[in-house]
């Protein structure tokens, strides 16, 4: 029987509390309608039952999902649903017959816990991509210390946290997981020595991170002083433009500057995105180096109290060019879709940084006049004012640069510093599924950036609806060959998450995947190469 | 155990085994700077061996209390000069000096010596390389230009001169990391030294966008190369010190060198560390907890501080509670009478509180609880200023730093009127020490004025050395030298503290 936390259940939407269901007829499918409250566990049990021994046969119910948390609607296709889902619904009525008892609510909640302590079970067993995600830290097909020396570590759903894990094929990384049920996995770096012989080495010194990709954290909750859409965990489509530009200024930053080339984004699960990048350059950073690179993409910090654009000029190569990444995104996505500068006080933050003072009361006396005068017209007023009244003490070039420094202020990456600074930070892995929303951490693909959507991304709960429905489909068809599922062994082993919306991402993931090893392989043959032909080297040199 | 006996390894010479040919015994010194890559192998005279390491310390400790003391570049230099000249000259190849060799393998074998002294601890090795880092820049820019380019290019830095052409091409994102404002540039870009290397071996030039990167390449104007350098200089020097650290406990060495190398290590400790809480610091004081709100007289300001907040909250903060209780143990208060000190100071807490929280903390300040290391190493040493004004800045609530650099003037003007400072022009020096950031400056300026009397009594009597009249870099050091002057002919103590009452 496993053991979940009333907690962890709490923050899953699918949790009876925090969903409306909507009652389905079929909804009393379930084997034993509970009336009383001793049958609720017996019930878990055979959800459980049901799950590991059984395929899921089909059922006619469909249901929708309301999860309130996070404004966040996951609206589900209701074609046709399976038994596993029933049971949900069957669960949640109980809710209904007992919300009177605490005692019977907490057994509910167990149950419902139990319940997606199952769900997670079949993602772990059926979705989770084990063997690209082995490619991908391993850099070879063969197991090599890239993989063995790495550190996982996983958090249970007891909220303890095992660190130090490792595993020497994906296999055993696969078992350990069903093992173990982690709710969230995290990646660390990779160490001189197995991180599970740790505490055998006598001096620090001989066990020592060596490698990790770099990673970069872009939150949404540190851009609150700029949007105006949503607050803290919450996000919306309009906010989401926030990511999707500082992705592009980023993406552009680490190929053109810095070279690298493997460059991986997650969606983090709620309101964030991962990068990592992987190219073997960006692994064998040192710490300082991270710090560099972090620094050097530090543009609008919030350390010195309030946000503010501090930097030099001439502008620099990079911010040059990221401004003009970013200017219509500044334009559509900020002026247009936040209208920041709406309120009074904001409108009046934004005098604060017009460098001339007679400007400044010109356009404080507009506005005041007009008080609803939309962000896009107030940022025109700037440039239309600064002409026709062709202020005195005006510096064309110091309101540029103002200017300049709104912007990017609006729209340029913030990211959470501490992720990328420390070799040995550890990171949510991709593909985990996040608590509090359900959604998995999907890859984006940088391709078709804009088309990402959020709110779009594959559920565990989908995922299961998804299959079902898949399998209904291919029974029906194949029912007269052969009967049931065994007919798909035939020709084609078709994968699970094949049948269902995480195709995409598990292949864009591969493909990334298949890329980076490529390379990797091509360094290799490389620098044997080099070593074979000093000489050449050498007279190169004597400059 | 399995291990080759010591002293049959010994047979073995190591420069027969690993050199087949000790061609450089005779080593060629051709720059006058030096990376000291390779080890010496000549042998020299034991006397030499000592002389040579004395000398060198004796430069790389001034070249450190000129950190200390917030010296500018150029005041350290000028600082420099003559002790450079006097105890480790090295010209300069055009000069023509006749004893050059001399001088470079003077420079060469006392390195490596001290490598051998301070390759012990973490600690010992990170000072060294920064001191070394710093006496190899002192050189480096003074060095002649045609000669320094001629050095750098033998250090292979995987430096790869940038074209005129791609120069022109890239002119314009050249232009805006060659300086400030909008002038016209293009020369410029074309006149400068361009270079390119992987931007991961200049990271600090990365961390504030001051150079143009490219695919991973940072040009880096001629301007700034002497920090790859210098960035490159300390690297090695680093990995090779901890090399060394390794080798260090197979070095078979007969009695000869491991005291002289014992002795010089210690002596490069003194500055930061001389107060290891062993053994009364001063004859004669009656330091115990009750004696304390007695002794703050004679506390530096930072102390003074905590001891005021210590009393007036009956609580101090974490780094509060290490940076005093540290001092405190410097200054001779044993560990009983420390943790009867802090409990009564912390008078607002049960004995059950103090107990679980405090108390081992306190014990660990002295080397009574901890691991194997901290119990040997007798728990931390006193805070030197260094340590105070480097590390770990004051927040909001915090008591401890020190109050020249962490105070808003304001503050520390009241502060310094509460401890009996009240002459206008010592309150001005001191906003002046502050501003040019030059902390001691300020903090001995005060401990000069509260002392005049005393310090002018002990001049004429030729009481103190003149070591002893150096300037304060500890707060140790502050108190020691406090007590003894206002102590000075064993007169009763209260009739001097009613000197510095009239005095204010």
């Amino acid at each position: 029987m496993p053991h979940s936390d009333p907690r962890t259940a709490e923050e899953d939407p699918n949790h009876p509390s925090a969903a409306q269901m909507e009652e389905e007829p079929a909804a009393a499918a379930v084997s034993s309608p509970p009336v009383e409250e001793d049958v609720v566990m017996a019930e878990a049990g055979e959800i459980q039952g049901v799950v590991e021994g059984t395929k899921p046969a089909a059922e006619p119910p469909s249901a929708q999902i309301e999860a309130d948390e996070d404004r966040i609607q996951i609206k589900q296709e209701t074609k046709s649903d399976i038994k596993l889902e029933n049971l949900f619904d069957g669960i949640d009525s109980d809710e209904d017959e007992f919300t009177s008892s605490n005692n019977a609510q907490q057994e509910v909640e167990t149950a419902a816990a139990d319940a997606a302590f199952e769900l997670l079970r079949i993602y772990y067993q059926r979705f989770f991509p084990w063997r690209y995600m082995f490619q991908w830290l391993n850099h070879s097909p063969v197991p090599t210390k890239d993989f063995k020396h790495r550190e996982f570590s996983l958090w249970l759903h007891n909220d303890a946290v095992m660190r130090y894990q490792s595993y020497t094929t994906a296999d055993l990384f696969r078992k350990d997981v069903l093992r173990l049920m982690p709710r969230r996995i995290e990646i660390g770096p990779v160490y001189t020595a197995d991180p599970r012989d740790r505490k055998t080495f006598r001096n620090s010194t001989a066990f020592q991170p060596l490698a990790k990709e770099l990673c970069f954290d872009i939150d949404l909750t540190d851009y609150d002083d700029v949007r105006t859409c949503c607050e803290g965990a919450n996000i919306c489509h309009k906010c989401w433009k926030f990511t999707t530009m500082a992705i592009k200024v980023m993406e552009t930053a680490l190929q053109e500057d810095f070279g690298f080339h493997h460059i991986l984004w997650v969606y983090s699960g709620r309101r964030g995105v991962h990068a990592w990048v992987c190219d073997r350059k960006a692994r064998m950073l040192e710490d300082h180096q991270r710090k560099a690179i972090t620094s050097y993409f530090d543009v609008v910090s919030g350390k010195q109290g309030g946000t503010r654009v501090n930097i030099r000029r001439p502008l620099h190569p990079h911010l040059s060019r990221s401004l003009d990444i970013l200017k219509d995104h500044f334009q559509q996505d900020v002026l247009e879709l936040q209208d920041p500068w709406k309120i009074p006080e904001r409108a009046e933050s934004l005098l604060q940084q017009i460098p001339d003072s007679e400007l400044r009361e010109a356009l404080r006396k507009k506005w005041e006049a007009s008080p609803e005068r939309a962000s896009t017209a107030k940022w025109a007023d700037i440039d239309a004012l600064a002409q026709t009244s062709a202020s005195s003490t005006l510096d064309p070039k110091d309101l540029l640069d103002a200017k300049q420094d709104v912007v990017l202020e609006h729209t340029y990456p913030r990211l959470d510093t501490a992720v990328s600074q420390k070799l040995n930070h550890l990171l949510k892995s991709p593909f985990v599924i996040h608590p509090g929303t359900g959604r998995i951490c999907v890859p984006i693909d940088k391709n078709n950036l804009d088309a990402f959507d959020p709110f779009n991304v594959p559920t565990l709960q989908g995922l299961v609806r998804e299959i079902d429905a898949w399998n209904e489909g291919e029974n029906g068809g194949d029912a007269a060959q052969d009967g049931g599922g065994s007919s798909q062994d035939v020709r084609h082993v078709v994968q699970d998450w094949e049948k269902t919306s995480l195709k995409p991402y598990i292949e864009y993931f591969r493909s990334f995947v298949t890329a980076l090893m490529k390379d990797e392989r091509e360094i290799t043959v490389k620098r044997e190469r080099e070593e074979e032909e000093p000489e050449v080297k050498v007279e190169s040199l004597d400059f | 155990m399995n291990r080759i006996d010591v002293k049959r390894r010994n047979v073995l010479d190591h420069r027969k085994k690993q050199f087949a040919d000790p061609s450089y015994k005779e080593t060629q010194y051709p720059h006058r700077l030096n990376f000291y890559s390779t080890p010496p192998t000549a042998d020299i005279t034991l006397e030499q061996f000592e002389q040579w390491a004395i000398d060198r310390l004796r430069i790389l400790a001034e070249l450190e209390a000129c950190s200390f003391r917030n010296k500018t570049p150029a005041e350290t230099e000028a600082h420099m000069k003559p002790l450079l000249e006097k105890y480790l000259p090295l010209s300069a190849s055009s000069s023509g000096h006749s004893n050059l060799h001399a001088q470079r393998q003077k420079d060469h074998y006392s390195h490596f010596i001290l490598r051998l002294a301070f390759a012990s601890t973490e600690d010992l090795r990170r000072r060294f390389t920064r001191v070394e880092t710093m006496l190899f820049r002192l050189r480096f820019q003074t060095d002649d230009s045609r000669e320094r380019a001629a050095f750098v290019r033998t250090l292979n830095l995987d430096w790869e001169p940038v074209s005129e052409e791609e120069k022109r091409a890239l002119a314009p994102q050249l232009a805006t990391t060659i300086g400030f404002g909008y002038g016209k540039r293009a020369q410029q870009v074309m006149d400068e030294d361009w270079c390119k290397v992987d931007w991961i071996r200049v990271p600090d030039l990365i961390e504030g966008r001051k150079v143009f990167v490219k695919a991973g390449k940072a040009y880096v104007p001629g301007s700034a190369q002497q920090s790859m350098v210098l960035n490159a200089f300390t690297k090695r020097l680093e990995q090779a010190m901890e090399l060394t650290s390794r080798a260090l406990p197979r070095l078979d060495e007969d009695d000869r060198l491991t005291p002289i190398l014992n002795h010089l290590s210690k002596n490069f400790i003194a500055p930061d560390s001389s107060y290891s809480g062993s053994g009364p610091a001063i004859e004669g004081a009656e330091i115990t907890a009750r004696n304390i709100d007695n002794l703050s007289q004679h506390f530096p300001m930072c102390m003074a501080h905590l001891h005021r907040s210590l009393r007036r909250d009956s609580h101090l903060r974490h780094f509060g509670r290490l940076q005093y209780m540290l001092f405190l143990k410097g200054i001779g208060l044993n560990l009983e009478e420390s943790l009867i000190f802090w409990r009564s100071s912390f008078n607002k807490i049960t004995d059950d509180t103090f107990n679980k929280e405090y108390r081992y903390n306190v014990r660990y300040s002295y080397g009574d609880v901890g691991g194997d290391s901290n119990r040997r190493s007798g728990g931390h040493s006193p805070y030197s200023c260094q340590k105070i004004l480097t590390e770990h800045a004051p927040g909001p609530g915090d008591a401890h730093g020190c109050p020249y650099r962490h105070f808003s003037m304001e503050n520390l003007t009241s502060l310094l009127r509460a401890s009996g400072v009240t002459d206008p022009q010592v309150l001005h020096g001191v906003k002046e020490d502050k501003e040019s950031q030059k902390y001691h400056m300020a903090c001995n300026r005060v401990f000069e004025h509260l002392h005049r009397k005393e310090l002018k009594r002990a001049k004429d009597d030729g009481v103190m050395t003149a070591a002893q009249l150096e300037t304060i870099v500890h707060p140790n050091e502050y108190f020691k030298r406090s007590y003894l002057l206002k102590n000075m002919g064993k007169q009763p103590q209260s009739q001097q503290q009613g000197d510095v009452k009239m005095e204010g």
